[in-house]
Formats: structure tokens, sequence, C-alpha cells
């Protein structure tokens, strides 16, 4: 049981988790608003598009490569996908729209893969290439401009609601968005993926130590081209959701969030040079950025302050990660040598 | 059924062009433990590397059991019972014990989900199996590089493995780890495993090793039964020179020591160390791995300061806090790993060797090419580091041309007092005299010299007195003179 | 005769072969300049043409400077645009004061406040590098957390909108043109002269080299690894502070999300200009080649003006991506087809 405990305590998760609830309560505290129905509903739509490209992010990251394309990825897929159906005027369901979303998701992740997985070249630059190069195709080859309208499936797929949260001291309202269940089911997938299937248990090792893996016999080269696959419908869908929830299509408002996603996942635990990190702690990371974007209106913060905050919270939690590092490697020198003198 | 377990014949493979083995052949019988043996770059490491399926032959035969094998991939080579332990034991040291252990077999079932339970089994097995006992929940990154050893034995054990090949095993043990791990691979013996064992140490050949085989420049030079070895041989299969032991006596000391240390301390790493040496005289201070030996000498150049104590230059007291501080006293370090700490391999042998006395290189703030060029080609030719250019990489060298860049680049500094940790790990034998050779040369010339080495057979010859070192503290010092390795290693276990 | 012939030779093509990555560079910008002169020489060879893009390119060619020098010690910086428009408000606050209802400031203002902008510069440079060096926060993290930082308080200082009203003479003074050449470009072949002369004359350059090659070789070495990376961070931010002068200059306002993907841009120009994102390789010349032959090709396209100029973009990323592969194939000398492990190292 005390074993428990101590675990408990030496996991980043247990105190991301306390950062959080500290600052709900803050925020509850100053304002009475943080914990009410409507307000939590909020959060958790708000966390639908941001959580589905922490899950890509973090998959990247975990095997040893990093991804800042997609948000033009997502972007990309959206718009193609929004406007073709547009253009041939589907009436059907929100299926259709997925599933294209997906293929196309899927193919453009591809060529982040050819590059990044299996030629090996540096992560980072190929995927500011490859979303330099998605943003070109969309605003330059497809034209894109805001879609007002979208097609009525995607439509009524924004507007469906899981059910509706209502604040009686002030009377409004949120509903739940069904897109959430989308969120709750890809990370239990993927959570799923990661601790129960050779195929995860791989993106581990190989961002430990990719020789090894392939020493080993894990397809390295295989698993991060299927990795940035993924990651590329993972966003894909989170693009069209984004675009169902907003009830049009705004192309370009979703670049330049790569940045925030990845604080988020890097805050929550992941090891920025991979090998380490769990689902939890993405999600929980992902959300203390999402909490801190949405929730400081709340305690009298004005908006404008919004970027001072997540920029403090980005060096505060990483120069925090950093020193812990540095302390569990130094403690880990002395103590062999301590265990080895003995 | 051949008498052998294992055949490779006729092996031949190139590298883009530069030839890496020239039709060598190794024969293994089964329960043997086999020795192979050469120095760096004979293309032992690409044999293995052929044998475990990374890379593939351009000709030859391979014969396991009998059976001709064509081609084959590191999951066929595992399957076969062919299993390599490899110089980093290609762990992840994110993932725990358990996992570490039983990935491998997961991965060979060619299983899809992961049973941590029969994981877990899986991994109690394999410690079992030679007595191994660790925590399997830890993270591997956490443990000492030999339990990491340990670990990497155990998962080669699980997979019916019928030949072990152990690619330079005690390079980083200590003597204890050593025996420890010696009695594990009798062990493996009897249980009828063949072992290859890689190494360049002739006191480990000898003793281990029923039979030995030794490549030069990727070809076959000799290969039969330990027993008809001895050591001069078995320096000339390995160099094709052959050598003579040259004992360093000193010359003529200076009158008062250069460096004198007293009572240095950092906690957790040495205590109350005091010492001196004089200019012409070289010091060899030895011990165990955990003997503190490697923190004293961080400590001497300032990586990590020692905490208490005092330390005199010329007879003045310095505080060495930083290597620069230790620079600016004269003092030079060659560290004990040459490839993360000694070079900067894709860089070229001029910078190498130029990079420490760059501020001594330039007119009115400007670099001096002219100076730096004639500094480069003086040291290239002091040193006989050969290479056509010295603006070529530092990596394009052999070890020991290495080691010399190293040894240029504080000599440069020009020293009174030269530091080295492990002056010769991973150097061949040839360079290991010529270094050796150049030290005393040096210490002739009014140097003060400091080796640090658990290669007794080294400081013996080189050293006129020794520091022996364990557990931290001070167990010994002694006059080399007649002097055996068992009076030392009685002091220093 | 013949043998001094071939070696002559040789001697060329080794010094091909040690700059491949600057001939590549030359070759493709020659290849443009002759196609835009057959397509469209009276549109593009004009002395205004040429104004516009020497006027235009300082901005994200300083910051280009700055993720530079961070990239060769293995680092990055991506808060360049931050501290540019951080301190771009910061200055035009500062003018707006001095100025008054006047909206002039004299020459000498012009130049403390540039002066000021430096020290803007020198102090969020600086602080990046204490983050890297001294809290060990990985570069990546450390400039992406202070780049948030400075655009916030950016938009804290300009509650979010643009500054537009500050002294007029700023603007005239840095649009101007010294014998036909524009103020910007001066500006910014200043700063790239003496940065090429700490890169290569001085031992900065160096030991810059060797850092980004091996931190901990470069400790052993008795390098002063943490003042040499605060001074690179801190080369950067200034760097990008004069930048953000310029675009002060250039959109006569300023506000928090001005040049937004300037970031991305200035790290593709730094690749496409040879620079290794794993440190330890790159060459100055390089990088005024790639920031040039940016501008010249978006230049270019804006003179078909059937092609949208979001192509540039497009044409931006394959060309990096093109680069890579290059690289990739030549230093390596890999066939595709042959399986290989990560690293090889035979013995």
């Amino acid at each position: 049981m005390q074993n428990k405990v101590r675990k408990l305590f030496q996991q980043n998760e247990t105190y991301i988790f306390l950062i959080i609830f500290a600052l709900t309560i803050l925020i509850q505290a100053r304002s009475g608003q943080f914990y009410t129905p409507n307000n939590i509903v909020d959060i958790m739509s708000a966390m639908i598009v941001p959580g589905l490209f922490a899950v890509g992010a973090f998959l990247v990251i975990l095997s040893g490569g990093i991804d800042v394309s997609f948000p033009a990825l997502a972007s990309l897929t959206a718009f193609a996908t929004t406007k073709f159906l547009l253009d041939i005027n589907y009436q059907g369901s929100v299926l259709v729209p997925i599933l294209m979303a997906i293929i196309i998701g899927a193919a453009l992740g591809a060529v982040n893969g050819i590059f990044a997985g299996l030629l090996n070249l540096p992560a980072m630059i190929v995927t500011l290439g490859t979303s330099s190069v998605f943003k070109g195709i969309m605003q330059g080859t497809l034209q894109s401009k805001q879609l007002a309208v979208i097609p009525k499936g995607m439509k009524q797929f924004g507007r469906r609601a899981l059910f509706t949260a209502a604040n009686k001291s002030n009377g409004l309202s949120s509903s739940l968005p069904v897109a959430f269940l989308v969120l709750v089911v890809v990370a239990a997938l993927t959570f799923f993926v990661l601790k129960f299937t050779m195929f995860g248990r791989g993106v581990y090792a190989i961002g430990g130590n990719e020789n090894a893996a392939y020493n080993a016999g894990f397809k390295v080269k295989k698993t991060k081209f299927l990795l940035y696959v993924f990651t590329g419908i993972v966003a894909s869908i989170a693009g069209i959701i984004r675009v169902c929830m907003m009830q049009q299509c705004h192309p370009t408002n979703m670049l330049g969030m790569e940045m925030n996603i990845i604080a988020g996942v890097v805050l929550g635990g992941t090891a920025i040079v991979g090998g380490k990190g769990t689902m939890t702690g993405c999600m929980l990371g992902t959300l203390l950025i999402v909490l801190v974007e949405n929730s400081l209106i709340l305690i009298g913060v004005p908006v404008i302050w919004k970027d001072v905050f997540v920029g403090v919270l980005i060096v505060v939690g990483t120069a925090v990660s950093a020193y812990q590092a540095e302390k569990t490697g130094h403690r880990k020198r002395r103590g062999h040598e301590v265990k080895e003198a003995s | 059924m051949s008498e052998y377990l294992f055949r490779a014949i006729d092996i031949h493979k190139y590298f883009a062009g530069v030839r890496a083995l020239d039709g060598v052949s190794l024969e293994i019988k089964p329960g043997e433990i086999h020795c192979l043996a050469g120095e760096n770059g004979c293309g032992k490491s690409t044999l293995i590397k052929i044998i475990s399926g990374v890379y593939q032959r351009d000709s030859g035969i391979i014969e396991f059991e009998g059976e001709q094998l064509k081609k084959i991939t590191p999951i066929d080579a595992i399957k076969r019972g062919i299993q390599v332990i490899y110089q980093d034991f290609s762990i992840f040291p994110n993932l725990t014990v358990m996992e570490n252990l039983a990935i491998n077999s997961q991965l060979v079932e060619n299983k899809r989900l992961v049973n941590w339970k029969h994981m877990r089994e899986t991994a109690r097995t394999a410690i079992e199996r030679i007595g191994f006992k660790v925590d399997l929940d830890v993270t591997l990154g956490t443990l000492s590089v030999a339990e990491k050893q340990m670990v990497a034995i155990c998962r080669a054990l699980m997979f019916n493995a019928k030949l072990i090949i152990m690619d330079e095993p005690t390079t980083a043990l200590t003597k204890k780890e050593v025996k420890a791990l010696f009695k594990v691979i009798l062990q493996l013996k009897e249980q009828g495993i063949s072992i290859l064992f890689v190494s360049h140490k002739l006191d480990e050949v000898f003793e281990i090793s029923e039979r030995f085989t030794v490549f030069r420049s990727g070809k076959l030079i000799a290969t039969g039964n330990t027993k008809e070895l001895d050591d001069k041989k078995f320096s000339y299969y390995m160099t094709g020179r052959e050598f003579e032991v040259r004992s360093f006596v000193p010359d003529k000391l200076s009158e008062k020591p250069i460096l004198e240390v007293d009572n240095l301390s950092l906690p957790g790493s040495f205590e109350k160390i005091s010492f001196s040496v004089k200019g012409g005289e070289i010091l060899g201070i030895t011990g165990l791995l955990d003997s503190g030996r490697t923190e004293l000498a961080l400590a001497l150049f300032g990586i990590h300061p020692a905490k208490e104590g005092e330390i005199r230059i010329h007879g003045r007291a310095v505080k060495i806090s930083s290597p620069q501080k230790a620079i600016q006293n004269k003092i030079g370090f060659v560290p004990e790993d040459r490839l993360s700490e000694g070079l900067f391999l894709p860089q070229s042998i001029g910078d190498n060797i130029i990079i420490s006395e760059i501020d001594h290189l330039k007119k009115s703030g400007i670099m001096d090419k002219k100076k730096c060029r004639d500094e480069i080609l003086h040291w290239v030719k002091e040193m006989a580091i050969a290479t056509p250019d010295p603006e070529n990489a530092a990596s394009t060298l052999s070890g020991g041309n290495q080691q010399r860049v190293v040894l240029a680049k504080w000599l440069a500094c020009s020293p009174d007092i030269l530091i080295l940790n492990g002056p010769t790990v991973g150097v061949d034998i040839g360079s290991k005299h010529d270094i050796h050779g150049i030290l005393q040369e040096l210490a002739n010339k009014g140097m003060a010299i400091i080796i640090i080495s658990d290669d007794l057979p080294e400081v013996i010859e080189n050293c006129s007195r020794l520091l022996i070192l364990k557990g931290g503290k001070e167990s010994g010092k002694m006059s080399t003179h007649e002097i055996t390795e068992k009076m030392i290693l009685d002091k220093m276990m | 005769m013949n043998e001094r012939q071939t070696q002559a030779g040789l001697r060329i093509k080794s010094a091909y072969m040690r700059d491949r990555h600057l001939w590549r560079l030359i070759i493709i910008m020659l290849l443009w300049f002759i196609f835009m002169a057959v397509t469209r020489f009276s549109k593009f060879y004009t002395v205004v043409n040429f104004q516009t893009m020497f006027a235009q390119f300082p901005e994200f060619g300083l910051m280009s400077l700055g993720v530079m020098v961070c990239m060769i010690t293995g680092g990055i910086d991506l808060s360049t645009v931050g501290i540019a428009n951080v301190t771009a408000i910061s200055t035009a606050l500062l003018m707006q004061h001095i100025g008054g209802d006047s909206r002039h400031i004299s020459v000498f203002w012009v130049v403390v406040v540039f002066l000021l902008a430096i020290v803007v510069g020198m102090i969020a440079g600086g602080l990046n590098g204490m983050l890297v060096a001294k809290l060990h926060i990985p570069p990546i993290l450390a400039t992406l957390g202070m780049g948030e930082l400075f655009t916030g308080i950016g938009i804290v200082l300009t509650n979010g909108s643009a500054i537009s009203d500050f002294p007029t003479t700023y603007a005239f003074a840095v649009n101007n043109r010294v014998l036909g050449i524009p103020v910007q470009f001066l500006i910014f072949a200043a700063a790239a002269v003496i940065l090429s002369f700490m890169l290569i004359k001085t031992t900065y350059g160096k030991k810059l080299i060797l850092l980004g090659t091996s931190q901990n070789v470069a400790k052993y070495s008795g390098l002063k690894v943490d003042m040499i990376l605060i001074k690179t961070y801190l080369i950067s931010g200034v760097c990008s502070a004069l930048g953000g002068m310029i675009m002060l200059a250039n959109y006569n306002s300023a506000r928090a999300d001005y040049g937004s993907n300037y970031t991305l841009q200035c790290i593709l120009i730094v690749v496409l200009g040879g620079v290794s994102p794993n440190g330890g390789k790159g060459k100055i010349s390089g990088v005024l080649l790639a920031i040039f032959l940016v501008r010249a090709l978006e230049t270019g396209l804006n003179r078909f003006p059937q092609i949208s100029s979001y192509y540039v973009s497009l044409i931006w990323g394959a060309v990096l991506l093109l680069v890579m592969v290059l690289n990739y194939f030549t230093e390596n000398d890999i066939s595709l087809f042959k399986k290989k492990p990560n690293n090889f190292h035979a013995d």
C-alpha cells in the first residue's frame, strides 16, 4: 500500500492532476463558476479538437519523432472534404465526410511517414516542409476561403448533443456534442494499443533505443511510418469535427495550434526525446492548456493575458521537468556508486 | 550431422567498395567457449552482424546445425537459437526490466497483443535460470552496467539459445563483475550452450576460452586451441608485430613536486586522498570501477570539483572549479571515453587538435589562420598521426590515431601536468605500445604525468609509483619496482 | 605537368564536395534567374523590383541569421517572431511617448530607439540562453514557451490591436534609400557582416561548430559551454529585435501577431542554407544565399499573376524536402533498397 502511494508520487500524472485540481479550486473560489454543469461541459467540448490533435502528437513524440504539420494537414483535409461534398451537393450523413477525411488524412500522413519514417530524415524539418506544402495546396491549388455553408449531415452532426447541462443560477446552458465520443474512443483505443499490443510497446521501444529495437526485431521503419499515417488520420478527423462544431469551414483558423498542443503533451510528462510518457499524462497536459486558455477569464484575468500565462506555464513546466530529470540522473549515479561500494 | 554447431566458410563482405571481410572462416563446436580476437577494425564485429542478420554477406557459406543458411534476418537468427549480446546490450533504458526481458520472446512468437501476466512469468523464468536477482518492475536505465548485462544475458537465454555471441562483454565491468560473468558463462557451457566470446584482452582469452580464432584486417590469421597459445604469439597474431616491454625508469625528477593533493574529498565519491607528483615522474592511480578513480580524475580537472581538501601546483594553492581553471593551471586531461568526451568525431582532425588552445592562436582578436595551420601540421607530424589530410574528419582515424589526436590537443596547450584516464582503452596493441612510448618520453622531458587505469600491466610498465584506491579511499601506495599484479589486486579488492 | 593538372582537378572537385550544398543553391538560383530572364525579363529585371526585394527580405533574413546560430549549436530558436514583435511594440510605444502629438522625432531619437531595440533583444535572447544553458531545458521547448510569453507581453502592451500612430519620422528614415540602396538592406548587411566576421574570423565560430557537434566533448575540452550558449541565444535575440524594427518600418505599425509564419519560414531557410538540424554544421554563406533565394522565388512568382501567391508556401516546402532528400542520398551513399540499421559502425 505504502509502495503504491510512493509510486503515485513518482508519477508526473499525479502532479499535473494536483496542479489542475488546484487551478480549478482557485477558479471556483474566485468566480464560483467553475464547478457548474455548463462550464464543465464547455471545457469538455473545448477539449475535443485539441485532445485529438494531442493524441497524434503524443504518439509521434513518444517514438522519438515530432510532427508540427497536423494543423495544416487537418485544415487541408477538412477544407477539401467539405468543399468537395458541397460541390456534389451531398445530402447524406456525416459518415461519408469522416470516411473521406480518414482516406485523405492517411494519404497526407503517409507523405510525412515516407520522409520522416522510411527515409529517417529529421522529423521536425520534414513536417515543417510538408506543413508548408499542405498549406500551399489548400490556399493555392484549392483556393480556399471561408465556407459559410456546410453539408447538412455535417451540420446535424455538429449540433447533435449527447446531453445538455444547464446552470440554474445564471440560466446558461451548454450541450456536449456527440463528437466528444470520438475523442473518448480514440483516446481509449490509443491507450489500449500502447499498453496491450506489441505495436504499442514497439513505439516505446523505438523511442527508448531505436537501434536496440531494430536488433530485437521490431519493424522500426514500418512502425514510424504507420504512426505518421495514424496521426494524419486522427488530425483529419479532428479537422472535420471542428468544421461540424463551428457549423462553417474556416480554413486557416487551426493553423498555429501545433505549438500549444505539443506544449500540452510535454507538460503531461512526455519526454521530448521520446520513450517516456503516458496517455493519461498526455490528456491531463492538454486539459491544463485548455483550462488556462479558456478559464482565465473566470478569475478576472483579461483575455489578453492568455499568451503570457501559457508561455510562463510552458517555461516553468519544462524547467521543473528538466530539473527533475537532472536530479534523478544525479541520484542515480550516486546511488549506484553507494550500492557498489557496500 | 557435423562435429560443428556453427560454421562460416570463406565469408566476403564489402562496404561501398571497401573490403571488410576477406574470406574469413569461423567454426564453433557445440558447448564450447570460443574466443574471437582481433584489433579494432579487423572485421570481427562485421562477422557478428552477418551472423545475427544485421548485415548480409556478399559471398560465403554459413552452416548452423548442419544446415546451410541462405539469407539471415535478425528474427531468423533468434528463432534458430543464435543470440548476440552487443556491447551496448541493445536494451531499452526507458522500459522495465520485465519488459526488456520478455519483449523479444513476444516478438519471436509473433504476438500482436501483450499479456502482462504472461510477460512477468517469462521474465521470472528467465532470471531464475542463472539465479540473477533483480526487481522486475524497476526501469532498466537505473541499473548498473553489470546488471544491465545480466538482463541481456537472461534475455538471450530465453530462446533456447544454442549459440550466444558476446561482443566485448567485459569492457565496462569491474574485476569482481567479470568474475561473476565468467561463472555464468561456465554455467551456460554446462547447459550445452556454445559461447562466442569476442575480446581483445589477452588475460580474458586465456582464462575463459577453449579455442580461439584471430582476425586481422578482414583476414583469418590463426585458429586453434587456446592451450597452445602464449602472450607473444597472441600479440603477434593480433598485430603482425613483435613488441618488447619497455619498463619506465624516471630519468631526472624535478626537485619539488609539481602537483600536490592534500586530503581531497568529494562526499559519495572519494575521501581524503593525498598524493604528489614530481616533474619527470609517472604516477599510476588504479582501483576497481567503483573505487572513485574516475571521480578523482574529474575532480582534478574541475568537471566535478572536489568539496574539501587542497590542491597545490608548484607549491601554490589553487582552486580548480572548472576545466578552464584546470587548463589555466596547465593541467591537461585525456578523458576515459574518447567517443563521447575526447573527440569531436565528425569534425576535422585539425580542429580537434587546436580547440583547447584556440584562444592563444589569435592576433588582436582575429584567428590567425596561418598559425593554426602550422600548429596542426606540427602536431600531426610530431604525434605521427596517420592521415593524408588533417582536414579529414577525426572519425576517419583508427582508435590509436584518434587517441593521438586527443593527446595532441593537450600537448598543444603545453601542460605541466597531464592526467590520462584509461589512456589506451579500445586502442589496439600496436598503438598502445606507441602511446606508452610517447608518455614515457614526455615524462623524461619533465612533465608530471598521472595515468589512471585498471589495466595492471599498463600501470606496472609505465608508472614509477602507484596509488591504489578502494571504495573511495586510499588503500595503498607502492613503488612499481618488483611488484606483481597479485600484490596490487590484493589491495584493490 | 599532367599530374599537376589532375591535382588541380582533384582540388576543384574536393572544393565542390566540401561546399556541395552551397553550389547546389547557386545553381538553383542561377536557373531561376535565367528562367525569369527568359519569361519575364522586363518585369523582373528592374531597379525598382530589386530595390523592393532588398527592402523586404531583411526582416525575415535577420531572424534567419538568429535561428542559424542557434541551430548550429544543435538548438533552435522558436521565439524570434515573439521577440521581433515585442521589440517593435515597445519601441513604437516609446516613440509615441517621445513624439507626443507632433508625430515627429529627431534623428537622434531614431538612433536611440535602435539601441534600445538591441537592448531588448539582448535581454530576451539572454533569457532564452539562461533557460537553455543553466536550466538545461530543451531549446525547442524553452524558446517555444518564451516565444509565447513575448507574444503575450506584446498583446498585453497593445491590448491586442495594432499601434500605428507613432512618429512617422521613423518609418520615413528606415524606408529611405541611400544611393539607391534601401536602408533596411543596409541594416541587414551590417548585421550579416558583423556575424560573418564573428563566425569566420574569430574563435567564436569554431567554438560554435564544435559545441554543436558535442556539448560534452566541448566541456571536456575546456570550452565555456554555458557562456557560448548564452551568447548565441543573445545574438539570436538581437537579430530578431532588429528584424522587428524593420517590420515596424515596413508595415508602418506594430502588432503582436505580425509575421507569425516567419518562425517556420526562418527554419526552412536555415535548413535550406545547409545548416544541420542536429548541430555542428553550417555556413553563413549558405544561409545568406537561401535568404535571397527564397525572396527571389517569391518575387519572381508574383510576376505571374495567374499563379496564386499561396503557391509560394507549397514551393518552399517542396524545395526543402527536395534538398533534404538530395542530401540524404548524396551524403550517406545509401541506396533506397538496401536495408540498413540506423547507425553504421564497422567494429
